[in-house]
């Protein structure tokens, strides 16, 4: 089994994976980190969206072994000194999680999606969330929580350049 | 959602590559971006012995100009194409397709190559490179293959990427202050194409492929010189399924296919000419 | 640390001095919820996150075909293939597994083929479980699964529901038949009304008679946390945990179907990822998991993949409605006739028979029909097993209805608006006795009508169309209007026992005051999504007058909520929420002898505010933490009275509640492509008193989604063969974001009178009311080509061949018209880029 070293969240891993490891199991199973979940078997759901070197990507469509030597950041480390990342905030301000399953994904992908372009429309956040699926919300609070964890994500920022 | 078990290698240079291929044979499978193999193996629909990564060489990755044409490395993700500025000036259509692959997960893992080789023919990006008469360099044992884009794609899901060899690059000649535009059809967003088109337009002329209208990528030649031969864009776009054999499915029939066909190719072609 | 009697004192004496003067006015605050901080950083408890010591993983073995006999079964190489610890097929545990229960046996001639948890000699569905592989890792069990050899010979399968309802091929041959039970309501037997034949045949020699035929299809609840089970069975009792929303009543039947005393099983929900019905059953795969894990002493872990989710979890919808609407020349409706075919799938699941039956009384809706029927025949098929799925049978109702309304208003000439306002129950008429004999408690659709018509431009948009109709515009525009009600609060007893339904209606709710002053209420409505943790603290902090942070919400584990019926047909407020409100007001009624004594004053003088007691016409009181606290040292009680405050309550509605509300979507039909796009979409619900707007919110937003994807894109398509061909999300295409668009959202309020909240729920409000108002805009949008219907969903692809058969062809897309179509997606984006545009029914 190929040795892997992984850093997720600010830690530093090394585990012997089966090459048919999947990220996500990884991160589930080996790792416990649990609060990224699987929705689907065709990588359409998007609940499983953690950062690989800082881009967002399905960890259900990525193998273990393939985040050799490189950075993964998941829900659970978007916290950071115990104060909520703007975007989780905002997820909570405007209501935008019921069952919250597609939560974590959906969080994941929009801090990706507002560090890409602070300045989405609604359209842009629309599209650019189409790779997340949720059945409870009808994104309508989803889409809202994007727009003001944006600004909340550009002041914060912002406010840390200066 | 777990795949049968394999061995994995990820050689940093292409020789690596190749001799990891040429030594595991038939039992071999080439990992680009993954993003439509590991659903494969997920749902255990192929199962290969070894697993030969690409993403470790680097030479395979980025977008280059090579005076009147541009070199797009095969492992180039979709989303670097789609906000390539070479290929936004010198092969729009081919930016814009990209960024209709999908969704923005995917299309950070997808490759260019990695969706040529495999040959979808819902996949959105033969069709434009076929447009734009683009080159396939592919290398193997033997050295170094150039394939025009017509002679790549020979059914679903195949290509003329023999066993042992790899897609390295696609060479697009420039088609700079061409129009383009690509047209897609979808019910739901981030679903694959029902039907697309790719349209590259300049005074008077027109390369015209679709997305989805038979087992692979196809021109529409008769649009084509129906433009050439001075017809409106609505004459021409009428021609748009004259020699396709379109499939039927829940998304629709081939009447249907047949029938949007015609409507996207004339907003394609619409959109190209108006700048 | 010890605790004096004095530091018990002095604690009191503390307590003295809290202002809970706030607390009361917490019921109707857009509170944010408690439950996301966990959910927001992935603290989360998924069945599926469960690792226990020893635990071994399944892996199903499932049938490929639709109907066929299992002639062998191989599973030598899988059961010593590396890490299998057993391989079990249906002759295995044929003496144990007993039958999956159906609660609802709507006639007393009812019938249901046996239903095992793994097949034993015949499989009736593809999906169908016949083996169950058990290993040490989730891998192993999925390599050892391909090496289970199962041989089948294919019978013939009955798959199309009308074909099965002739009885040609038999999806249970032993039955004799496909039909299940044929269920009656007619209103002149039920003297609540009179005779729908002659009232129909009346209209045929002078009025109008409106016959067509609908189909609901098949849909599937895609909740999007995949079911899964763990049961540990080490220690005195079995617990499983399961994603379920009906942990108390997964007990029952796990005790009744497999003999296990049912104090020896212990359910646990924990956090479940969403439901919409389709977790409300008991799964072959719950049993069968039990079965492993007592089998090998071990604990064992399910979960699905989504294709074994879409395949084999249970299915909704999926009716055929013959519909017969009878009306004088003006458009006053006489009688409505209702023949539906209803497809139970290869099996009846825990309610699967009553679905349609639910909607039997909803069909008549929110108008005065002076006589109505109903008959609705059950048949099965080789097919996924269907039951509850979100609205469960008052959909489908809504549905016909209104779609039928729309067709009667065209038929007069008059606005669909008027043609219901003609019809409906003024509200000055409430409590109004329907033609099914409900009682319908309140309402008021004028005022909703009135209030949607504002918000939406109705006049505008009017106008719009008619000039797109005129200029012959490729994108037409359609409107469609959805006035609806629905019976919320399932349901009183008696009622559901006149239906033969096997269980009760009640819920039930402990409060237990703790020393520290802090509040636990259990509640046997168990949550998926819908925020009772957050709502029912809000009740409990305004009835107590406690703070809304001191109350502990606890549910959704069998051994702390002994007691409850669990959460679908949005019941959990009207009913679980009353229970917790009859259980605060006992804690208030313990508490009032204990102040007397302590304030030394006559129980009678004490009043009860804002967490308080005083005696009348003093300053004097106490807070009920004090209470509490005193209680529970005991030092100073009363002669006689209990040192508890702690309270139980059930509640049994006397009827149900009534939501209504009107719906007005926009459509842009583009008659090039037949695709539609949502434009503008306006929903004023009429919920009663509101506990949290914001939660209600996000309820209708969920619903109207989930409605407008029945309209538009959803479907569970079987091959002819009987495999299910939409068996992923690749071709059951649930919509994304960028699909959807932001809805204006507004409320009227008519308070319920069937509760003490004057709530009257809102889970499935969204999804009844939407698929018909999308649906009758997408007609709405091509009438003029001749089109009165199109099936469900609206494909690009069917509304095109519709308009083509309708003889219309479109012509060229002029440069203006694309520019138009153009513009009005850009218009749908300036709705949603103003937030408070977008979204004014929050303000109000
Ligand atoms: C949910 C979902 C939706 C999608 N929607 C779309 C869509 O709308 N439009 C669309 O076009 N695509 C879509 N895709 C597919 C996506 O574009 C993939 O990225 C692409 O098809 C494959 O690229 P890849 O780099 O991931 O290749 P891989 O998955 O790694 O490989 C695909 C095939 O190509 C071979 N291969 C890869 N690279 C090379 C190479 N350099 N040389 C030789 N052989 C190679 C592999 O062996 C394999 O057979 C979707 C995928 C998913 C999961
Ligand atoms: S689990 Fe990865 S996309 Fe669904
Ligand atoms: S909140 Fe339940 S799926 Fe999105």
């Amino acid at each position: 089994m190929p040795r892997i070293s992984v850093k997720v969240d600010g830690v530093t891993y090394s585990d012997d994976v089966e090459p048919r490891t999947l990220l996500v199991h990884y991160l589930r199973e080996t790792l416990g980190k649990v609060g990224t979940v699987i929705g689907c078997d065709t990588s359409n759901c998007g609940a499983c969206t953690v950062h690989l070197d800082g881009r967002s990507v399905k960890s259900c469509n990525v193998l273990a072994v393939q985040a050799d030597g490189r950075e993964v950041t998941t829900i659970e480390g978007l916290a950071t000194n115990g104060r909520l990342h703007p975007m989780q905030q905002a997820f909570h301000d405007c209501h935008a999680l019921q069952c919250g399953f597609c939560t974590p994904g959906m969080i994941m992908q929009a801090v990706d999606l507002v560090t890409e372009n602070p300045n989405a429309s609604e359209a842009e956040i629309r599209e650019g969330m189409e790779g997340n699926l949720c059945r409870c919300t009808g994104y309508h609070n989803i889409v809202k929580a994007v727009q003001q964890g944006a600004s909340a994500t550009a002041s914060a920022a912002g406010g840390e350049q200066s | 959602m777990i795949p049968t078990a394999f061995d994995y290698v990820a050689p940093t240079s292409l020789e690596d590559a190749l001799s990891a291929l040429a030594e595991a044979g038939d039992d071999a499978k080439v990992l680009g971006g993954g993003q439509s193999l590991l659903p494969v193996l997920r749902l255990r629909l192929n199962a290969p012995e070894k697993i030969v990564d690409l993403s470790r060489i680097d030479s395979l990755r980025g977008i280059s100009d090579d005076g009147d044409t541009i070199v797009i490395g095969a492992m180039t993700t979709h989303d670097e194409v789609a906000r390539s500025e070479l290929v936004r000036e010198h092969a729009a259509v081919l930016a814009e397709a990209a960024s209709t692959v999908a969704d923005p997960q995917i299309r950070h893992r997808g490759t260019l190559g990695g969706a040529l080789v495999h040959a979808d023919p819902a996949g959105d990006l033969g069709a434009p490179v076929l447009a734009l008469d683009a080159e396939l360099v592919v290398v193997g044992a033997g050295g170094e293959r150039r394939i025009p884009a017509g002679e790549f794609f020979q059914d679903l899901f195949e290509t003329a990427v023999g066993e042992g060899e790899l897609l390295t690059a696609i060479r697009i000649p420039k088609h700079t202050g061409w129009g383009g535009a690509y047209e897609k059809f979808v019910r739901v967003s981030h679903q694959w194409s029902i039907v697309a088109v790719a349209a590259v337009t300049r005074d008077g002329e027109a390369k015209v492929a679709l997305t989805n209208m038979g087992s692979t990528p196809l021109r529409a030649s008769a649009v084509e010189s129906a433009i050439a031969d001075g017809a409106s864009v609505k004459d021409a776009a009428a021609k748009a399924a004259e020699g396709t054999n379109p499939p039927s499915d829940l998304n629709g029939d081939s009447d249907y296919r047949a029938h949007l066909a015609t409507v996207l190719t004339r907003r394609a072609l619409a959109r190209a000419m108006g700048g | 640390m010890t605790v004096s009697p004095d530091a018990v004192e002095d604690l009191i004496e503390e307590r003295k001095d809290v202002d809970t003067s706030d607390n009361e006015r917490e019921i109707g605050k857009a509170r944010t919820r408690k439950e996301d901080e966990r959910l927001i950083t992935g603290r989360t408890k998924w069945t599926d996150n469960i690792q226990l010591p020893g635990m071994v993983h399944l892996v199903m073995v499932r049938s490929p075909f639709a109907h066929a006999t299992i002639t062998n079964i191989d599973t030598s190489e899988a059961k010593t293939a590396p890490g299998v610890y057993a391989v079990l097929t249906g002759q295995d545990v044929a003496d144990q597994q007993g039958s999956l229960p159906t609660a609802w046996p709507i006639t007393p001639d009812q019938k249901a083929p046996p239903h095992p948890a793994i097949a034993v000699d015949r499989v009736a569905f593809s999906g169908e479980v016949v083996a169950v592989v058990a290993a040490r890792t989730l891998a192993e069990a999925r390599d050892a699964a391909e090496l289970v050899d199962v041989d089948y010979d294919e019978l013939p399968a009955a798959l199309d529901l009308k074909e099965a309802a002739d009885d040609t091929v038999l999806a249970h041959p032993d039955l004799g038949t496909n039909k299940s039970a044929f269920w009656q309501f007619d209103s002149a037997t039920a003297e609540t009304g009179g005779s729908v034949d002659e009232a129909i045949e009346a209209a045929r020699a002078d009025g109008i008679v409106i016959e067509r035929e609908y189909r609901q299809q098949r849909l599937i609840p895609a909740f999007m946390e995949p079911r899964s089970t763990v049961v540990d069975p080490t220690g005195e009792q079995f617990v499983m945990w399961s994603a379920t929303q009906v942990p108390h009543i997964l007990r029952l039947m796990l005790s009744l179907t497999l003999g296990v005393p049912e104090s020896k099983v212990r359910v646990i929900a924990p956090d479940v990822g969403g439901g919409f019905g389709g977790k409300l059953q008991v799964t072959p795969e719950e049993i069968i998991t039990f079965l492993v894990a007592r089998h090998l002493r071990k604990p064992a872990k399910w979960t699905e993949t989504r294709s074994e989710s879409l395949m084999a979890a249970h299915h909704g919808r999926d009716q055929w409605q013959r519909l017969t609407l009878a009306a004088d020349k003006d458009g006053k409706v006489t009688a409505l006739k209702v023949d539906l075919l209803a497809d139970m799938g290869a099996y009846l699941g825990l309610v699967t028979p009553g679905v349609p039956i639910l909607g039997a009384f909803m069909f008549n809706a929110i108008y005065k029909f002076p006589a109505y029927q109903f008959n609705c025949t059950n048949i099965f098929t080789n097919k996924t097993w269907t039951d509850a799925y979100r609205g469960a049978g008052r959909p489908e109702a809504t549905y016909a209805i209104e779609r039928l309304m729309d067709e009667l208003a065209v038929e007069v000439g008059v606005d669909p608006l008027e043609i219901r306002e003609m019809n409906w129950i003024k509200h000055e008429e409430f409590p109004f006795t329907s033609v099914c004999g409900l009682e319908y408690d309140s309402g008021n659709y004028e005022a909703a009508t009135e209030r949607a018509k504002e918000l939406f431009d109705y006049d505008a948009l009017r106008a719009e169309q008619k000039q797109r109709r005129e200029s012959g515009d490729p994108v037409q525009l359609g409107l469609g209007v959805s006035t609806f009600t629905e019976m919320c609060g399932l349901a009183p007893s008696r009622v559901l026992g006149s239906l033969s339904y096997g269980a009760g209606g009640w819920e039930h709710a402990s409060i237990r005051m703790l020393p520290t002053g802090k509040v636990e209420v259990v509640t046997g409505s168990s949550a998926h999504g819908q925020g009772h943790e957050t709502a029912w603290s809000q009740i409990v902090a305004d009835r107590l007058g406690v703070a809304f942070e001191d109350v502990e919400v606890l549910h959704g584990d069998t051994q702390i909520s002994h007691k409850g019926l669990d959460t679908y047909g949005s019941r959990s407020l009207v009913v679980g929420g009353e229970a917790v409100i009859q259980a605060a007001n006992k804690v208030i009624e313990k508490a009032r002898p204990i102040a007397a004594h302590l304030l030394e004053a006559s129980a009678d003088d004490l009043e009860f505010q804002a967490g308080r007691f005083t005696v009348k016409g003093t300053d004097q009181g106490m807070a009920l933490g004090e209470i509490a606290l005193a209680t529970f040292a005991a030092h100073n009680l009363p002669d006689g009275v209990e040192p508890s405050l702690d309270s139980d309550a059930t509640f049994d509605p006397v009827n149900f509640s009534f939501p209504h509300g009107t719906h007005l979507c926009a459509v842009e039909v583009d008659t090039e492509t037949g695709m539609t796009k949502v434009r503008s979409y306006v929903s004023v619900d009429d919920i009663g008193n509101i506990v949290n707007p914001l939660i209600v919110e996000g309820q209708i937003h969920g619903g109207i989604v989930q409605g407008i994807a029945q309209a538009l894109w959803e479907e569970a398509v079987y091959d002819d063969q009987g495999t299910l061909v939409s068996g992923s999300f690749v071709d059951y295409t649930l919509p994304t974001s960028a699909d959807t668009i932001s809805f204006v959202t507004d409320n009227t309020v008519s308070p319920s009178t069937t509760n003490s909240l004057g709530a009257k729920g809102v889970g499935e409000a969204g999804c009844i009311a939407s698929t018909p108002a999308v649906v009758n805009a997408v007609v709405d949008a091509v009438r003029h080509l001749g089109i009165n219907d199109i099936r469900m969903p609206c494909t690009p692809e069917r509304v095109w061949k519709a308009i083509q058969s309708a003889g219309y062809h479109s012509g060229e897309t002029t440069a203006e018209a694309q520019e138009h179509f153009v513009e009005g997606e850009a218009n749908q984006d300036q709705v949603g880029n103003d937030p408070s545009a977008a979204v004014t029914g929050e303000q109000s």
